[in-house]
């Protein structure tokens, strides 16, 4: 066993997001693809001066069971153009984001790269958590030994079906957030925000003092502001990067992100 | 070939790495299979239907005019004189049972050559349950026969366009669909691959087939086993099922791997599709393509039960490539009148060149699985010998 039941020091990304939180702020979390195009650096820097709270990077998968037809799209679009791991790490080293990053991908690439290199090398791009979304709790003491020794916190995913008692040890190993998954389904955009995006927020809330996010499906302003009401804060993903995709320039998705900003902050 | 470890594990394989939504389902999965297979109620009726809808128990064939060509003694596992043509019909059986069990009444599937597809849509039809598969673009295209045979049993084929459009992105696709239905629905994983259970569960559904030909090669062989078993691996179920009944033999097991898709032969330790097993990939872990004729085979990773058989040294794992493929299918052909689907092919191609060699000396008796039956290939097959 790992340190679980050890309350750890917060740290850099969950600390930011405490004291953003505590000030009385809801908190946003756009993502952008690694790789993706000619401008997602400038992509990063954009969203994050207009009000992000942090920024999460997906390192692309080739095979992202996860993720909806975007991601997918962006994820493959990346890969094609040479994206690597290591590579895109590296790219990150020289973004001035001024708010903590979070990376966000999927085991093998961990796994290939070796936990203590993996962990090392987001540490040393700065990049403070990680979301690795197909490593549930039982399957999480080798990786989180070697980002708890990086410094790099590892953010957990709960999904609506998860049990009362599984998602106790969820928020308790958790580290930087927690990322309640707002819909049984892939990421992706929707019309609406589902029904489960509030229950999720509020059993969340009801067991846990960390920040909690939610994610998938959160497509909208208003979505923002209805996903935020019982949580501490949104993810949006797919709704930027279809934009990316279609080739919209770093400040016109920084200009998503202000809207985002503003619904939050009006309530 | 016993249970896992509670995490799933074979050695160091296996395991259930799969995104929260799908902890609750597998975890389900596991208490539902456990319980299944420990009542001797289910087994009963799985027995039965194997039986009276399925021609279970297949024969073992003497393939006489085959041994004295290849001068070693070769016996036939004949699945693919079952109901559906291969040995898919024995796991879709048990899962169709489970999950009606279980409450569920929608079932999806993954499927390559369409053989599971259409195994799965039987059993659906026989059970009154939705059934919808998922299968490549490019398999769609040379398949054409399985995907016909799958709509007119009422099931719903979907095409899938990403990636490499064959296997893997087929089951990507019903992992993307099982995240957004799994309360309602079951997802028929068709070999031994995937998250805990599904390695284990299916191994053991498809042992039915190892533990018939051991005993029918004692009758056949007064009282002894066969030196070699072979089966063909793309994930592995075949194999799998093969090998539980002779890996507490003395008999040697040998997998036979596309040599485009040799995940044991020529790939690393790797993660996809939920489980920890030997995968093909380049150097920063993206999953490679496999390149094979046989769309049955065509998937980068393999189970990690063989996996770990392999690391033992239980079983060893040998490639066959397409053109030593296409000579063995007419090979059995023309020698006993069996025209075996490109699958199982790939274990008789490997037989027919190992004869007589120091891998599989001369006057050695070997059993082959005869996993499915070439009426699905008959197109591609003509296209590709051109004639």
């Amino acid at each position: 066993m790992t340190t679980g039941a050890v309350p750890a020091e917060p740290g850099t990304l969950e600390a930011h997001l405490r004291s953003q939180r505590d000030a009385g702020r809801k908190l946003l979390v756009p993502y952008v693809t690694g790789g993706l195009g000619e401008h997602w650096l400038e992509a990063i820097e954009a969203m994050a001066a207009a009000g992000a709270d942090a920024v999460e990077v997906g390192i692309p998968f080739s095979d992202p069971v996860m993720d909806g037809p975007t991601i997918q799209e962006a994820s493959q679009r990346s890969l094609d153009g040479g994206a690597t791991p290591l590579g895109v790490l590296a790219q990150l080293e020289d973004v001035h984001a001024g708010v903590p990053l979070v990376a966000m991908t999927y085991y093998n690439l961990v796994f290939r790269t070796g936990h203590r290199r993996f962990a090392r090398s987001l540490a040393a791009s700065r990049v403070s958590g990680a979301i690795v979304p197909d490593v549930p709790l039982e399957e999480l003491d080798d990786w989180s030994r070697a980002a708890d020794d990086a410094g790099v916190e590892t953010v957990l995913l709960a999904a609506p079906v998860t049990p009362d008692d599984r998602l106790v040890r969820i928020c308790e190993r958790s580290r930087g957030f927690v990322y309640g998954v707002s819909v049984m389904g892939i990421t992706g955009e929707r019309q609406s925000l589902a029904q489960s995006a509030a229950v999720m927020g509020k059993r969340l809330k009801a067991v846990t003092d960390k920040p909690v996010l939610i994610g998938f499906g959160v497509s909208t302003p208003a979505h923002a502001v209805e996903a935020a009401t019982e949580a501490d804060g949104v993810i949006v993903a797919s709704a930027l990067m279809r934009r990316l995709l279609d080739g919209a320039s770093p400040d016109e998705l920084g200009a998503l992100v202000a809207e985002m900003r503003a619904a939050l902050d009006a309530g | 070939m016993g249970e896992p470890s509670p995490d799933g594990r074979f050695g160091e394989y296996g395991g259930a790495f799969v995104p929260e939504s799908l902890v609750p389902a597998c975890q389900e999965l596991d208490r539902a299979f456990r319980s299944a297979w420990g009542d001797q109620s289910f087994h009963d009726e799985y027995l039965q239907i194997l039986e009276e809808h399925a021609g279970r128990p297949t024969p073992v064939t003497d393939a006489l005019r085959l041994s004295e060509r290849l001068g070693v003694r070769v016996l036939l596992k004949r699945e693919d004189l079952t109901h559906t043509g291969s040995h898919k019909i024995n796991n879709v059986v048990g899962q169709a049972l489970l999950a009606r069990r279980m409450g569920k009444h929608r079932v999806i599937a993954e499927t390559g050559a369409g053989q599971h597809g259409v195994a799965t849509a039987t059993a659906c039809a026989m059970f009154g349950m939705e059934c919808v598969v998922y299968m490549g673009e490019v398999d769609v295209a040379r398949q054409a026969l399985n995907v016909f045979r799958m709509k007119l049993l009422g099931a719903e084929v979907r095409p899938v366009a990403s990636g490499s459009r064959t296997l893997k992105d087929a089951i990507n696709e019903a992992l993307r669909d099982w995240v957004a239905s799994v309360e309602s629905t079951h997802y028929c994983l068709g070999s031994v691959t995937g998250p805990h259970p599904y390695p284990w569960m299916v191994r053991e559904l498809q042992r039915i087939v190892g533990d018939e030909a051991r005993d029918q090669c004692r009758r056949m062989l007064d009282g002894a086993d066969p030196e070699y078993v072979v089966a063909c691996v793309g994930g592995g179920s075949n194999a799998a099922g093969t090998f539980a009944g002779f890996v507490d033999t003395e008999a040697k097991l040998v997998g036979v791997e596309p040599a485009g898709g040799a995940a044991i032969g020529r790939g690393l330790p790797g993660v996809v599709h939920g489980s920890k097993s030997m995968l093909l990939q380049d150097e920063h872990g993206q999953v490679s393509e496999s390149h094979t004729i046989s769309a049955g085979l065509d998937y980068p990773g393999v189970g990690p039960e063989h996996a770990h058989l392999a690391a033992m040294g239980r079983a060893t794992y040998v490639p066959a490539d397409d053109a030593e493929v296409l000579e063995a299918l007419q090979l059995l052909a023309v020698t006993e009148g069996i025209i075996p689907a490109l699958e199982p092919a790939h274990a008789v191609a490997w037989v027919a060149r190992a004869a007589g060699t120091s891998e599989l000396p001369e006057g050695s008796t070997v059993l082959i699985t005869m996993s499915g039956r070439g009426d699905k290939d008959a197109q591609q097959v003509m296209d590709l010998l051109g004639s």
